[in-house]
This record gives structure tokens, C-alpha cells and sequence, in this order.
């Protein structure tokens, strides 16, 4: 992007910052630039999650209402547009009301806690060449170990409100955490295979060296990603730890005002979070086949991370609520083996690739298409293998165990 | 440990995984010591990181902070009497004997130990030397690892299993 290098042309974000920090380190003590630049991407990433906040807090009710056929909000400004400010209006200057046997302590840091794992995620995350807060070489596992910290605010949340409501939801939230963590890592894996490296800007260069997008070679652990994604932003075909059918409010019943805000925030947040990965790892961040060139990366990037946060209000809006058995037993009995025979094979085809010097042009494609194949036969071979292996003396009720969301199976009532 | 930053950084971190660990042992509320013990793995974690070894660190958050700690917390829940008081323990004695022996071998390391430091420049990323390290040379105990928390798995289903 030689022609774009001026520092006032906004086109590209980073040469402004890059001025500064030259100045900053000629006319300052050693250590200004590197605060002044984590000062900045910190600051630029919580900017961009509350405007997206602010978008799609409308966009997704004006979809879903599309989708269900009426109008969803449609008073507050033209179409309704101001309608998340007013929102926003309303968290803050509702009470947020602490009942009398709350657990205090834990009452009031779980909303403040709950939010900092989501936002750090976005510090590896590359927005465009050079556009990252921190590039760390294990970018992948550090995105997977802050998610797996996640569940603990949520679970201070739920067992400090003295409420068996929300303590079933955050036991809930925790064990849907835990088990769909083995995918979610199963199906990186495969990307870091294949890229050879946990950094995330290299899983986006390597993605630009060979002209082809990670989704193309890893279709089933796209797949698998977005399921297991589903399940720990907690939207709706998987929001069983706050199922207001069954649980009230799970694990945020308690909480009102600003309190549950945080907690709403959170889950957009990581949402964004998580189709920033998506967009990041499986779909060549913020290249498009040469028109980074023309059209600054963050644009290219953001228009792919909206665009697959559409997707995830689409899969609100059409598909209904799972039961916690169901979910459960779908990560473990579908999604696991599946996603160990998928990182197998992509084992498999790097190291025929690597051991015979393949050149990647004829290589990619057949691997493509292979994995392709192998994708459409595992979901069908081994769907029809759990309809088989199903007890054929099915339950009329499942009975939960209320500890861990396991199944008991019961006599025939 | 030439830079203030890192001095700075190590005492902050230390401080806290050190009050955190403290206040494990300290506080009577079974749920806020797990808190406290999360978040002393947390600080460990960044002492890891001002070593650079970063790999160690991120498996650090994932395992301790993400995993082990979650499991501890439903122990926790599923023992009855958990969030009460529990200075009623029969365990003291052992106790006490255990951490003094624990004590004094970590101080006897702490002064038999000669603490020169290397003069080194910036550290390689480990994670790739790690990886090569568990499928070369060490592959054997590494595969041993695996079939133990294989056995122990299908143990535990085992002992689950209701039929």
C-alpha cells in the first residue's frame, strides 16, 4: 500500500499512529511509545465494540423481526435507529437492585470480571497488516486459554446470587464451556496444521501466500468452530444456561440496571469475538485476493466479521432452543469424533505434502476437495451411526442430573 | 531483570501470587479461596511470561486457570457444608508438618543454589522447540502421559456407568 503511506490519509489506520509513536519516541524517554500504543489499540478496540455494539443491538432486532414477521423496533429515530441508544439510556439509569442475601463481593465483581476475558481476545486478533495489539507466536492457544477462563465469572455470577435459578445457569454454562472446549481446540488445531504456525497474523499471511482461505481446506472444522461458538457466546439454538422457558434468567436472574448490562454487553461482545476468529483464521483475515491492495485490510476484515455476524442472527432467528442433554451429547458423541478424525486426516495431507515436496498449487485444490468429501461422509456416515446407535428404549422424560447435565435415563414412566 | 519494567512487573506479579496464595489458606469461605487460588495461577502465569516462556504460560491460563480450577469449583459445590466455615478440620497437624516441610526444602534450594544469572539476549519462541522436544527426544514418557490420562478417563466412565 505504498501509495496510501501518508500519515493524514485515514485509509490506513496505522501510518496517524505510526507518526505519532515515531515523534513520541524521538522527543520522549524509551518507554512513551510503547504505552501510548497500547493505550491506543486498547482503546480503538473497545471503540469499535461498543459502535458495532450499538449497530447490531438494532440491526439483529430489526432481522429477527424481519424473520418472525413483524416490525421490531421501529419508534425511536428513522427505522428505529436510535433505538440501542435508548437502550443504553435505560441500563444505565435503571436501579441495579442487590437483593439482601447476595454474596456481595462476588455479586458485584462477576459483572465487572465477566467482561475482561472477551475484550482481551481482541488484543491478537490482526485487524490489517500490522493493525494488532499484541502478535503473539501462540495467538491460537492464547485465544482458546482466555475463553476457558470465561466460565468463571459467569459461574461467581451465578452461585453468589443465592438463587437456584441461576445457579442451575451457570452450572449449565460451565459444563457447555467445558465440553465444547475439545472441539473448539480440535478444530484450530487443524488450521494451526496446516498453517504451521500459532500466530495469527501468520495463519493470515500463509493464507495470502497460498491464495486460498483456510475454510476451502478445513471445511468440517469451519463447521465445528461455528457450533461450538454458538454454544459459548450462549445465543439462542444454544442458550440453554439462560433458557427463559425453563430457568427464568439463568445465571444473570438476579441482576438489573447496569449490572445485567454488563452482562448483555458481554455476550455481543463475544459474539464479535468469536466471528472476528472465524473471519481471522478461516477466512484469510484481512486479505481478499489482491483487493487489499486497493481497499484498506480493517474494511475488508469488518465487512467479513459482519457479514458472519448476520449469519449467527440468521441461526437465532430460524433454528429453535436444544435441551441440555441433547447439546451435550451432540459434543461428545458427534462433534469429538469427528473433529479427532478430521485433525487426523489434515495431519495426514500436511505430512504427504511436506515428505514429498508437492508443490502447493496442485496439492491445495485435491486437498480441498478430499477434505470436502470427507466432510459431507463424516456428518452423514456418522449421523446415521448415532441414529442407529440410539437406545431404541428411548426415555418419555430425560431426567437431568443437576450437577454436571449428564443424563439418567429412567424406568419407563 | 536489567529493565525497570520488568523489575516492576515482577514484583507487582509476585505480590499478587503470593497474597493471592496466602489468602487461600486465610480466608474461611471454601468458594472465595478457589477464587484466590485462581487467581494466584493467573499470577504464576504472568511470572512465566516476564521468563518468556510464553508457551508455559498460556498452557498455565488454559490447564490451572481454565480447567483444574473449574473442576475444584464443582467439588466445591458438590461437597455439602462447602461455602460455610471449614476451620474444623481434623487435617491441621498434617497440615502444618507438611508446609513446614515443604518450607524448609524450598529455602534449603533457595541458599544451596547458585543464582548467577546468564547474560542472554532476547528469547527464541519455544512453543515450536516444545513441541519437538515431546515428539523427539522425550517421546516416550510424553505417549506414557497419554495412555495414564486415557486409563484414567475411561475409569472414571466406568465408575460412572450406571447398568
Amino acid at each position: 500500500m505504498i501509495f496510501l503511506a501518508e500519515w493524514w490519509d485515514l485509509r490506513d489506520l496505522g501510518n496517524p499512529v505510526g507518526k505519532l509513536l515515531e515523534l513520541l519516541g524521538d522527543h520522549g524517554p524509551d518507554w512513551l511509545p510503547y504505552v501510548v500504543s497500547a493505550m491506543v489499540g486498547s482503546i480503538t478496540i473497545v471503540v469499535f465494540l461498543l459502535v458495532s455494539l450499538l449497530a447490531f443491538a438494532w440491526v439483529e432486532r430489526r432481522l429477527l423481526g424481519r424473520i418472525q414477521g413483524r416490525l421490531g423496533p421501529n419508534r425511536v429515530g428513522p427505522w428505529g435507529v436510535f433505538q440501542s441508544i435508548a437502550d443504553a439510556i435505560k441500563f444505565v439509569t435503571k436501579e441495579a437492585i442487590t437483593s439482601r442475601n447476595v454474596d456481595r463481593w462476588m455479586f458485584w465483581s462477576a459483572p465487572v470480571l465477566v467482561a475482561v476475558p472477551v475484550l482481551v481476545v481482541f488484543a491478537v486478533l490482526p485487524f490489517g497488516e500490522g493493525m494488532v495489539l499484541a502478535d503473539l507466536n501462540v495467538g491460537v492457544l492464547f485465544v482458546i486459554a482466555v475463553g476457558s477462563v470465561t466460565a468463571i465469572p459467569i459461574f461467581m455470577a451465578g452461585w453468589s446470587s443465592n438463587n437456584k435459578f441461576s445457579l442451575l445457569g451457570a452450572m449449565r454454562e460451565v459444563a457447555m464451556l467445558i465440553s465444547y472446549e475439545l472441539p473448539q481446540v480440535l478444530a484450530l488445531l487443524g488450521v494451526v496444521v496446516f498453517a504451521g504456525t500459532m500466530r495469527m497474523s501468520g495463519i493470515v499471511g500463509w493464507q495470502d501466500e497460498h491464495n486460498t482461505w483456510l475454510i476451502f481446506l478445513q471445511p468440517l472444522a469451519v463447521l465445528i468452530y461455528l457450533i461450538a461458538g454458538t454454544v459459548e457466546i450462549n445465543r439462542t439454538p444454544t442458550d440453554i444456561a439462560e433458557a427463559e422457558s425453563e430457568i427464568v434468567a439463568g445465571y444473570h436472574t438476579e441482576y438489573s440496571g447496569i449490572k445485567f448490562g454488563m452482562f448483555w454487553l458481554t455476550e455481543y461482545f463475544a459474539g464479535f469475538a468469536i466471528t472476528a476468529i472465524i473471519a481471522t483464521v478461516y477466512l484469510g483475515g484481512w486479505t481478499l485476493w489482491g483487493l487489499e491492495e486497493w481497499v484498506p485490510g480493517w474494511i475488508i476484515f469488518l465487512a467479513k466479521l459482519y457479514g458472519l455476524f448476520w449469519l449467527f442472527i440468521w441461526m437465532r432467528g430460524t433454528l429453535p432452543r436444544l435441551r441440555i442433554d441433547q447439546l451435550m451429547g451432540f459434543a461428545w458423541k458427534f462433534l469429538l469424533p469427528v473433529a479427532l478424525i478430521n485433525i487426523f486426516v489434515a495431519g495426514l495431507e500436511v505430512l504427504i505434502w511436506r515428505e514429498n515436496d508437492l508443490a502447493a498449487e496442485v496439492v491445495l485444490p485435491g486437498f480441498a476437495i478430499a477434505n470436502l468429501v470427507l466432510a459431507g461422509v463424516l456428518i452423514v456416515v456418522w449421523g446415521r451411526f448415532l441414529g442407529r446407535a440410539r437406545p431404541s428404549w428411548r426415555p418419555a422424560r430425560a431426567r437431568l442430573v443437576k450437577e454436571l447435565g449428564a443424563v439418567i435415563y429412567g424406568q419407563e414412566s | 531483570m536489567d529493565d525497570v519494567g520488568s523489575v516492576v512487573a515482577f514484583w507487582m506479579l509476585a505480590v499478587m501470587t503470593v497474597g493471592a496464595a496466602v489468602m487461600v489458606v486465610a480466608v474461611r469461605n471454601l468458594i472465595y479461596a478457589v477464587l484466590f487460588l485462581i487467581l494466584s495461577f493467573i499470577g504464576v502465569a504472568g511470572l512465566y511470561l516476564t521468563l518468556s516462556a510464553d508457551f508455559v504460560a498460556i498452557a498455565q491460563i488454559l490447564i490451572y486457570a481454565g480447567a483444574v480450577s473449574v473442576l475444584i469449583l464443582f467439588a466445591v459445590l458438590l461437597t455439602p457444608r462447602a461455602a460455610r466455615d471449614n476451620a474444623e478440620t481434623f487435617l491441621q497437624v498434617p497440615g502444618l508438618v507438611l508446609a513446614a516441610l515443604v518450607g524448609v526444602t524450598i529455602g534449603a534450594i533457595a541458599l544451596v543454589t547458585d543464582w548467577n544469572e546468564a547474560a542472554r539476549g532476547a528469547f527464541p519462541e519455544t512453543a515450536g522447540a516444545i513441541g519437538e522436544a515431546l515428539l523427539d527426544k522425550y517421546v516416550l514418557p510424553f505417549e506414557i502421559a497419554s495412555v495414564i490420562l486415557l486409563v484414567a478417563m475411561i475409569g472414571a466412565i466406568v465408575l460412572v456407568r450406571e447398568d
